[in-house]
């Protein structure tokens, strides 16, 4: 079957096998191998990508099911070679050590501040909780997430301020 | 970990979805969140030779009322009911059980309606929806019909459907009065299917005694049960210490759980006496002052 | 947060870690993410039987399904010899099932196809005629004389392996005869799997064009795979390049050699083609080698004041269908005679006996050293039961046995002689640290209100860093470790070493290490590991031996070179040599203020100005063979609270206080006790793998083999001491196995110790909330 998808701001077209998952569509198609697969039951999130906004199991979704829609992988997170402040967060707080889940814990920490901008520890817990790590027993990675949602917000504010200071200029 | 080939179908209406159950019968399966389903077809438990997915269905996401009750959408993802603001004083149940779901990533792709067809034992959805005395409504060839709760799950992974039958919405009926609820779940680890789990929603009249009790049972048998015996002790009575020990003790007798690896029968029906008690307790805490409740 | 990489003596430091840059943009390199042209996928068929013969097995359907371009039984292995393989612990092992099957999932046949999902198609076209037979899943019953025996391969007609002992049997049993109080306590630690997130694969690539096959495998001993496939298959060892890329964890999983490798080369060797094999993570539990699964019973002599004399251990092995345990050759139960702990025995005995059964093979480290953590479990688990006896406070009996620190080095009863260690100071520090009084008497208050809280000690001592060549060695190869170095000329290193790291940090330690030696920074050092073809050789990553072997093989590298610098240097200051002074980061004249040089000088000079005589460029290999091994060890402290409705524990606090000597990377050996802290509380609380009567496994994927997440996982608190080794030369002990290897006594401890008022002597783990309630109940104690 045709598909077209937008992963990481670009268009693909390809032609897919129905059976497809889209965690091996990524991989073996678009050779976007960032995004990992750790089990056979939906149960470690090492392939997690954002599919339209949301983070999801690209394990346990088809690559025909993302036809039309807009992907986001752990390739997609640097912007104009600078780091995301996720993935300058998860370096700082030594949140890493095999690697392996990495990129499903940046997904879906992506996905939990896009939605909770300043969570707490047991909300950060909560969050990401559909993401296994057999290394780091999680406290870094959970540091690192709030490291970065300080960052962020102070980003934030910094952009909103300067927004507002144009704004003044331009009155 | 590759599904068996199958032929892939993608209606964008309900009408369409049904031309296609009706064509391919026993060959047709239906995907909605495919949360469950495409890991049975990955570890080829499941092999359907054709998929037809109803993701593409708008008409079947989102909720709105309709006379009086609360029409969810089949096609409705977990994550949406659990952070669904507007609905938490009306159906607190609906939050409370959706973050007991799975984890937040399959939360964010299962829908109500796929997990109450998929007719798991452990179906949390099930369980709430037997403790909001919600009603199926399923559409088929020949048109809508409402299946009540009690009479939807019919075996373990079976339900009342026909095989061309597919599942629309859930109504729910509103609380008459001040409402509260609870949803209690063991797990071995966070995401895990429930050892044993139970919902429990009550509302109470203008003289605060309990007028509405509804109390789902989950993982304890071959389907979602009801603990029909405790509901009737509740109805009526004020919500005593009394009354809860009373109820809470007659919830276990609808259980039919079996010994496996999450524990022993025995275990399990403990689980509901002492999660029915908790639940009650919390809840005519919640609901004190709200009428005169002792 | 951590430091630059540009810090010089970074030796200590939290340096930020090196191999992160690419880590975090999803850049890794793992076995799967490596895709040749016209690759091919093997995927393997397993038995649904724990124990049948094969009668028939019928290929035709799926040789002719589409995209198959290979099809391989046992009998097609047979043919080229390679139906079996040897196993590290000098057993053999089915590639492909020949005439029956020994364990549930066991490798039958392998398709090879186009696409993964072709092979998947194809694999359940094979037809398999199976008679079952009668399984042994207790060793116990294995043991009987009318079991039926499992290895028919075998010239010894019993399902008994092998029999070993350490210690005194006398000596033992005479204290035991006399001693005033004695206790016993049957202690189970059961099946557990490594289950790391990446799950074990391959990549066979035979150019039949140069003869050469490179294998590129999750290897966490890249080295040792070569060496197995040359023997087993024959193959010229130069001819073999095996390439361990990023590994995703290993935990001991990635040490053997698995059917699926074998079947991958032969079959790329065949069709001339990549192979690739990756398993699933079905496979992976239910296939790959497993860990402990030991039935231990202990006893302590003593005195009724508290004085602990000897202790008698008995154990039963259940390694499976096939002994692949990944013990060095002499020690078949690798180390677990150093279950005598932190205490000061007169005299222990211990026994041991391995047993096969219808499971999976295996009895590998899984995150400590040879059979470690089941002898720290079961001291610090016998010597909880022992304080209780006679009523003793937990610590207090502790710190009464204790190996005093003046008595190291010290030979214990079963002939270990512990470098160094002061576990008073280690206790003392954790009772301090978490309020251990305080504890005590919010505990008393509770129990008076009828709740449940518990808190737990353990304090453990491993032995690790294989190890001496005297006695240690795998294939006859002794358990040295390597590095070498070279110095570019504009002052740059690499630095490549035998072992290979799986999240350890390597890259970012050794980097340390020979920065500092150097005095360099650890930007100016790249560690590169796991291609056979450029590493000098080394035995691999487990049982925390890299830092005891390969660190030390870093700094004594670095020394070397440093040593010549030191030459180059007394030319470039044109002194004499015993007038060159080193402070760290540069040379300079003894008395001539103002002259120095730094390493970078000497580099350029290296290749560019040497002096009259002396070999240019800057370059050194070194192997080290440790004299001893090293004893890390520590004290941790678990509170937990017992619902009562439930049964269910929480952990509300736990503090490790580790020694494991000197440290290179505070932030790294932090992050590491984290991972192992969290690995033995999955063990104490959630992990099993259970085999039905029939010998099915119940707990074959993640839905049941349970692995804990974020929400779960209670949060750590850490502190250190520190007593360097005197033998290693950077005085480092290893530490990524402590945790795993300290923890699961005190967390069971902890929830024993709740229970204590009940009489409640022993629980074997893993703890779920149904045997807390089951004993809660039994004794009449409801919510």
């Amino acid at each position: 079957m045709k598909i077209r998808v937008k992963v990481n701001g670009t268009l693909y077209e390809a032609d897919v096998e129905p059976r497809t998952l889209l965690a091996y569509f990524l991989r073996e198609e678009l050779k976007l191998t960032g995004t990992h697969i750790g089990c056979d039951t939906t149960s470690c999130g090492a392939c997690t990508v954002l599919l339209d906004g949301k983070a999801v199991k690209s394990c346990t979704v088809l690559a025909v099911q993302a036809d039309g829609c807009e992907v986001l992988t752990v390739e997609g997170l640097e912007k104009d070679g600078e780091l995301h402040p996720l993935q300058s967060a998860f370096w700082e707080e030594h949140a890493l050590h095999c690697g392996y889940c990495t990129p499903g814990m940046l997904m879906a920490s992506y996905a939990l501040l896009q939605d909770n901008p300043m969570p707490t520890e047991e909300e950060i817990r909560e969050g990401l909780s559909g993401n296994v790590c057999r290394c780091t027993g999680y406290m870094n990675i959970v540091k690192a997430v709030q490291s970065a949602a300080r960052k962020m917000a102070g980003e934030t504010g910094k952009a909103m301020g300067e927004v507002a200071t144009s704004g003044t200029a331009a009155d | 970990m590759f599904p068996n080939a199958f032929k892939y179908e993608a209606p964008e209406s309900v009408d369409e979805a049904i031309r296609l159950m009706t064509e391919y019968g026993y060959d047709g399966k239906v995907l909605a969140g495919g949360q469950s389903l495409l890991p049975m077809m990955k570890l080829r438990i499941a092999a359907p030779a054709v998929l037809i997915d109803i993701n593409r269905i708008d008409d079947l996401k989102g909720w709105r009322r309709v006379d009086g009750k609360l029409r969810i959408g089949a096609m409705t993802r977990h994550s949406e009911l659990e952070h669904a603001t507007e609905l938490f004083d009306s159906f607190p149940l609906l939050s409370r059980t959706a973050r007991w779901i799975a984890d937040p990533l399959i939360r964010n792709r299962g829908t109500i309606g796929g997990s109450l067809v998929h007719a798991d034992p452990a179906s949390d959805w099930g369980t709430a929806m037997i403790a909001l005395r919600a009603e199926v409504e399923a559409r088929g060839p020949h048109g809508n019909r409402l299946i009540p709760i009690d009479d939807f799950f019919v075996d373990t992974f079976a339900t009342s459907l026909n095989e061309d039958e597919l599942v629309v919405a859930l109504h729910l009926p509103s609380p008459t009065g001040p409402a509260a609820s609870r949803y209690m779940k063991l797990e071995r680890k966070a995401g895990d299917f429930a050892i044993a789990g139970l919902a429990v929603h009550i509302a109470l009249g203008s003289d605060g005694r309990v007028s509405d009790a509804g109390i789902g049972i989950c993982a304890c048998g071959p389907i979602p049960l009801r603990a029909a015996r405790a509901e009737k002790a509740l109805i009526g009575q004020p919500l005593t210490e009394e009354t809860i020990a009373n109820a809470s003790r007659l919830v276990p007798e609808d259980a039919e759980p079996a010994d496996d690896l999450r524990g022993s029968a025995a275990y399990k029906r403990d689980l509901l006496r002492v999660f029915a008690a908790r639940a009650l307790r919390e809840i005519a805490e919640e609901l004190h002052g709200k009428v005169g409740v002792q | 947060m951590a430091l630059p990489q540009t810090e010089l003596r970074p030796m200590g430091k939290s340096i930020l870690r090196k191999e992160d840059p690419r880590l975090i943009r999803g850049k890794g390199r793992y076995v799967d993410d490596i895709m040749l042209p016209n690759m091919l996928y093997l995927c393997i068929l397993r038995s649904p039987y724990a124990h049948a013969r094969i009668r028939r097995i019928d290929t035709s359907a799926a040789q002719a399904a589409p995209g198959v371009k290979l099809v391989m039984t046992g009998e097609d292995l047979a043919k080229m010899n390679l139906a079996w393989m040897p196993t590290l612990a000098g057993d053999q092992q089915m590639v492909l099932a020949t005439g029956k099957v020994l364990f549930q999932y066991q490798e039958v046949a392998a398709v090879v196809a186009e696409t993964r999902a072709q092979a998947e198609d194809a694999i359940q076209l094979i037809e398999v005629d199976y008679e079952p037979l009668p399984a042994v899943v207790d060793p116990f019953k294995a043991l009987e004389p009318d079991a039926p025996i499992l290895r028919e391969d075998k010239e010894k007609k019993s399902n008994h392996i092998w029999h070993w002992e350490a210690g005194d049997r006398e000596e033992t049993e005479a204290i035991f005869r006399d001693a005033p109080v004695v206790v016993k306590q049957d202690v189970r630690f059961q099946r557990v799997h490594p289950s790391p997130l990446e799950p074990c694969g391959c990549v066979a690539d035979y150019n039949s064009a140069t003869g050469r096959l490179t294998f590129y495998v999750t290897s966490q001993a890249p080295h040792v795979h070569r060496t197995a496939i040359a023997m087993v298959t024959g193959f010229p060892e130069h001819q073999i390049h095996v390439i361990s890329p990023d590994v995703g964890g290993g935990f001991g999983n990635k040490v053997p050699i698995y059917p699926g490798y074998v079947c991958a080369i032969v079959a790329s060797m065949k069709l001339g083609v990549p192979v690739k094999w990756i398993e699933t993570r079905t496979e992976n539990i239910a296939s790959t080698h497993f860990a402990r699964d030991y039935h231990m019973t202990a006893e302590i002599a003593a005195t009724e004041d508290g004085k602990m004399l000897a202790l008698r251990v008995k154990t039963i092995a259940d390694h499976g269908a096939f002994d692949a345990t990944a013990n060095p050759t002499k020690y078949p139960a690798g180390l677990f005679s150093i279950v005598t702990g932190s205490y000061d025995f007169k005299a222990a005995f211990v026994e041991v006996d391995g047993v096969h059964t219808n499971k999976p093979p295996g009895g590998v480290a899984y995150r400590c050293s040879f059979r470690v953590t089941e002898a720290s479990y079961l001291i610090e688990r016998v010597v909880d039961i022992l304080a209780r006896r006679l009523q003793m406070d937990p610590a207090e009996l502790r710190l009464r046995n204790f190996i005093r620190k003046e008595q190291f080095p010290y030979r214990c009863p079963t002939g270990w002689v512990y470098d160094s260690g002061d576990y008073e100071k280690t206790l003392k520090l954790a009772l301090e640290r978490i309020g251990y009084d305080e504890l005590r008497k919010e505990q008393a208050e509770k129990r008076a209100r009828g709740e449940f809280m518990g808190i737990g000690i353990s304090t453990f001592t491993e032995i690790v860093g294989a190890g001496p060549a005297h006695s240690f060695d795998i294939l006859g190869i002794k358990m040295f470790d390597s590095a070498e170095i070279r110095v570019h000329p504009t002052g740059k290193v690499i630095a490549r070493l035998g072992v290979r790291h799986q999240g350890q940090g390597h890259e970012t330690t050794f980097a340390q290490i020979i920065a500092e030696e150097l005095g360099l920074s650890a930007d100016d050092v790249l560690i590169e590991e796991g291609d056979t073809d450029t590493a000098p050789y080394g035995l691999g990553t487990y049982g925390s031996r890299s830092t005891p072997t390969a660190g030390a093989a870093a700094a004594l590298c670095g020394r070397r070179i440093r040593e010549k610098a030191r030459k180059i240097a007394a030319h470039l200051l044109e002194v004499g040599e015993d007038d060159v002074v080193w402070d760290g980061t540069s040379f300079s004249a003894k008395g001539l203020p103002g002259r120095s040089v730094t390493m970078k000088d000497v580099a350029l000079a290296a290749y560019t100005n040497v002096p009259e005589g002396m070999e240019p460029g800057l370059e050194a290999t070194y192997y080290y063979n440790p004299p001893n091994l090293t004893f890390p060890n520590g004290a941790y402290i678990a509170v937990v609270d017992i619902d009562k409705g439930t049964g269910a524990v929480k952990v509300r606090r736990f503090l490790a206080v580790d020694d494991c000597g000197n440290v290179i990377n505070p932030m790294i050996v932090e992050g590491q006790v984290h991972g192992g802290l969290t690995e033995g509380f999955a063990i104490a609380f959630m992990q099993d793998i259970p085999y039905d009567a029939d010998g099915n496994c119940l707990a074959p994927n993640w839905m049941d083999y349970l692995v804990p997440t974020s929400l779960d996982t209670p949060k750590w608190e850490t502190d250190r001491t520190v007593t360097p080794s005197p033998h290693h030369p950077i005085g480092a002990k290893g530490v990524g196995e402590s945790p795993n290897v300290g923890s699961p006594a005190a967390f069971v401890n902890a929830v024993v110790d709740a229970l204590s008022p009940l009489g409640v002597e022993h629980i074997d783990m893993p703890i779920y909330p149904w045997k807390v309630w089951s004993i809660l109940r039994e004794h009449g104690i409801e919510e």
